[in-house]
């Protein structure tokens, strides 16, 4: 059983959701990041988001986009992200790793050598926000035949149709992007939120993580109710922004936060 | 005349030019962009919609616009006929005007109320807020901070048109970080939001769609042609940014096999410097702003910034069926510098009275490469894509002159 599937099936049983952290690789510097994932773990992390930072990041918000500004400065790549997740796994064999970037920095090394450097380093998910099925074809064949998950997106105007496409070919867990817009986005409607995940569930049996604009405990815990698992990333990156001439001080805002929405969705089951 | 037998007949129903184009976006735009394939089948074999295209063309736009046979350039240079395809006389100064109209039309049979678009030199931006203005739909215009203040002129027009110019200050602050903000806008906006993409990249159906509108450019010339000169040309030049000016020019004529391409990318200081927006002959294939084409990038796969002295050109892509065409060797890309570029201006300007736009002027230089080593007998076309009024600030900055 893949790493993924363990942490959902564990949760299957208990009840409880899995708390899924976002933070840019190499923000605000390369030295950050190994310490930070491990002790977002330590916090209640089930599964960590290893954002790779891009020059052209299309879906994301400012908060999102300055961390790659921040990490790209310090020469920060997919390769170097590759090496923070291999950093990782020495001391941690447990949580599973999910990059999540954009195309062309694997296009640049090459789908091939990306899915074994990927298997090597650890990774058991890839997120590629614009590689939509239609095109992930070749890559999610090769991510597979290296044991990783290629993880798909849905939106709210995701017809049904499109959710049962997303479960022939979707594995590890499916990304409902939970407002129409870009990360970090202010205006999330948890009810519209409940009613979409009525439709995806009854349209997959394939995990659901739910990310996109959840900021604080009282809405992870609203949320963990309606899927499998909560994404929250803009929260944690603001921490970093606020805090860049102090990275202890972020890493204990981010592990605060953390640490609250844990106690929050617990209470829910 | 047309090969039958080497029918050319891309981008494949997935909207792939061999390897390049494609759909490479975020799931929350797939929607958007499945209606818009729908409308545009639908709309581009309906004889009302094409009807209503063509009366825009001609009595809008004013088209068709002249093929001129630049005789005395021609002389100077002591080789080949050069026409210029006069797309700078259109309304709005330049070929953008064609691809805008086709678009708002479907936008409006679409039922959409909401119209953005990014903008480089800002002449997709006016021609943009120019149709907006006629439809009274509501228009933003994303544009770089740095474009902003090289184009001052054309942002006021816009304002005075009616469209709200955001200025982006990420990235670069040019063409590439409008467009990352224009489909930031477009995801989260997409029920009531049409997006109006300047040129022929973008997610399929745009790259074919706006060629389809841009190609009544190359339809004309190639009627004109035969009409003027009793023959089919035996070049094509255009400047080569996104790509739509060219397009529009090759399209009709890709099955003429005997007639050569050129598209002319824009070298800025040199190649070498590293300082260029030249994809095609100094990039290599890469996803970016939906679709896959060559890419001005980094070994990473990150995408640099690029230059040009001309804002229309100043973007690290291109459009994906130019990747193809260049693959295949139907066309031809080659580069000029920015000191190339403005022989180009100036020789246009001082032989036949006429100030063509930077972005053009590109393609002028090239001709002044290329014609002497053609015989007297052999036609040169060049697209003359726009006007230079919007460039004047530029090059009076650039030779010390204040205005």
């Amino acid at each position: 059983m893949s790493r993924l599937e363990t942490v959902f099936a564990d949760f299957k049983k208990t009840g409880r959701k899995a708390l899924i952290p976002f933070v840019t690789a190499g923000d605000p510097n390369p030295e950050f990041t190994v310490p930070l994932m491990h002790a977002m773990v330590e916090a209640g992390a089930d599964i960590i988001e290893l954002g790779v930072p891009f020059s052209d990041p299309m879906a994301d918000g400012p908060v999102i986009q300055r961390a790659s500004e921040r990490a790209l400065a310090h020469k920060m790549s997919l390769r170097r992200t590759l090496k923070i997740a291999a950093e990782f796994r020495q001391t941690n064999q447990t949580t599973p790793i999910v990059l999540m970037g954009y195309a062309n920095p694997v296009e640049a090394m090459g789908y091939e050598a990306f899915a074994d450097a990927a298997n090597k380093a650890g990774i058991d998910g890839v997120l590629t926000v614009d590689l939509p099925p239609e095109e992930a074809a070749d890559c999610a064949a090769l991510l597979n035949t290296h044991n990783i998950d290629q993880i798909f997106l849905l939106a709210p105007n995701s017809a049904e149709s499109r959710i049962k496409k997303m479960d022939a070919v979707g594995s590890g867990f499916l990304y409902y992007v939970s407002v129409k817009g870009i990360t970090g986005a202010g205006h999330l409607d948890t009810a519209d939120v409940e009613r979409k995940l009525q439709l995806i569930r009854a349209n997959t049996k394939i995990p659901v993580a739910i990310g996109f604009g959840i900021k604080e405990a009282e809405t992870a815990k609203t949320i963990s109710a309606f899927g499998d698992a909560v994404v929250v990333g803009s929260a944690l990156i603001s921490k970093v922004e606020a805090n860049l001439d102090n990275p202890e001080k972020a890493k204990k805002e981010i592990i605060d936060l953390l640490q609250s929405m844990r106690t929050a969705m617990d209470e829910q089951v | 005349m047309t090969d039958t037998t080497n029918s050319y007949n891309m981008p494949d129903e997935r909207g792939h030019f061999g390897p390049y184009g494609g759909i490479f976006i975020a799931e929350t735009l797939i929607p958007a962009v499945e209606e818009l394939q729908t409308a545009y089948d639908q709309y581009m074999t309906d004889p009302d919609f094409m009807a209503e295209l063509d009366k825009d063309f001609q009595h809008y736009v004013g088209r068709p616009s002249p093929l001129y046979h630049a005789e005395r350039w021609s002389k100077e240079l002591g080789g080949a006929q050069i026409y210029l395809k006069r797309e700078d006389l259109n309304h709005t100064g330049a070929h953008k005007i064609n691809n805008t109209i086709g678009q708002i039309l479907l936008a409006k049979r679409m039922g959409k109320t909401r119209i953005i678009a990014e903008t480089g030199a800002g002449q997709h931006g006016v021609a943009t807020a120019t149709v907006c203005a006629r439809l009274g739909l509501e228009c933003v215009v994303y544009m770089g901070a740095v474009d902003i203040a090289r184009q001052a002129l054309n942002v006021y027009r816009m304002q005075l048109l009616g469209a709200k110019v955001v200025s982006v200050s990420s990235g670069s602050k040019t063409l590439k970080d409008a467009l990352n903000e224009a489909i930031r806008d477009w995801v989260t906006n997409v029920d009531n939001t049409f997006y109006i993409i300047g040129t022929v990249a973008g997610p399929a159906p745009y790259p074919e769609m706006v060629r389809e509108f841009q190609a009544i450019i190359g339809r004309e010339a190639r009627e004109q042609c035969l009409t003027q000169a009793g023959k089919l040309p035996d070049a094509l030049i255009a400047c080569i940014g996104g790509g739509s000016n060219a397009i529009g020019l090759f399209h009709p004529f890709i099955n003429d096999t005997d007639v050569k391409m050129f598209g002319v990318e824009a070298a800025g200081d040199g190649i070498e410097t590293g300082r260029h927006s030249a994809a095609i002959c100094a990039g290599r294939p890469g996803v970016l702003h939906g679709n896959r084409t060559y890419l001005i990038e980094d070994d990473d796969g990150e995408i640099i910034e690029t230059h040009s002295i001309s804002a229309g050109l100043d973007y690290p892509g291109v459009g994906p069926e130019h990747a193809w065409l260049n693959d295949i060797g139907r066309a031809d890309y080659v580069s000029v510098t920015d000191e190339e570029a403005l022989e180009g201006f100036h020789a246009l300007t001082k032989l036949e009275g006429i100030i063509p736009a930077l972005e053009s002027s590109h393609a002028m230089a090239y001709t002044l490469k290329l014609a002497p080593t053609m015989k007297t007998d052999e036609i040169i076309i060049v697209n003359l894509s726009g006007r230079g009024d919007k460039d004047m600030h530029t090059m009076a900055e650039r030779e010390g002159i204040k205005i």
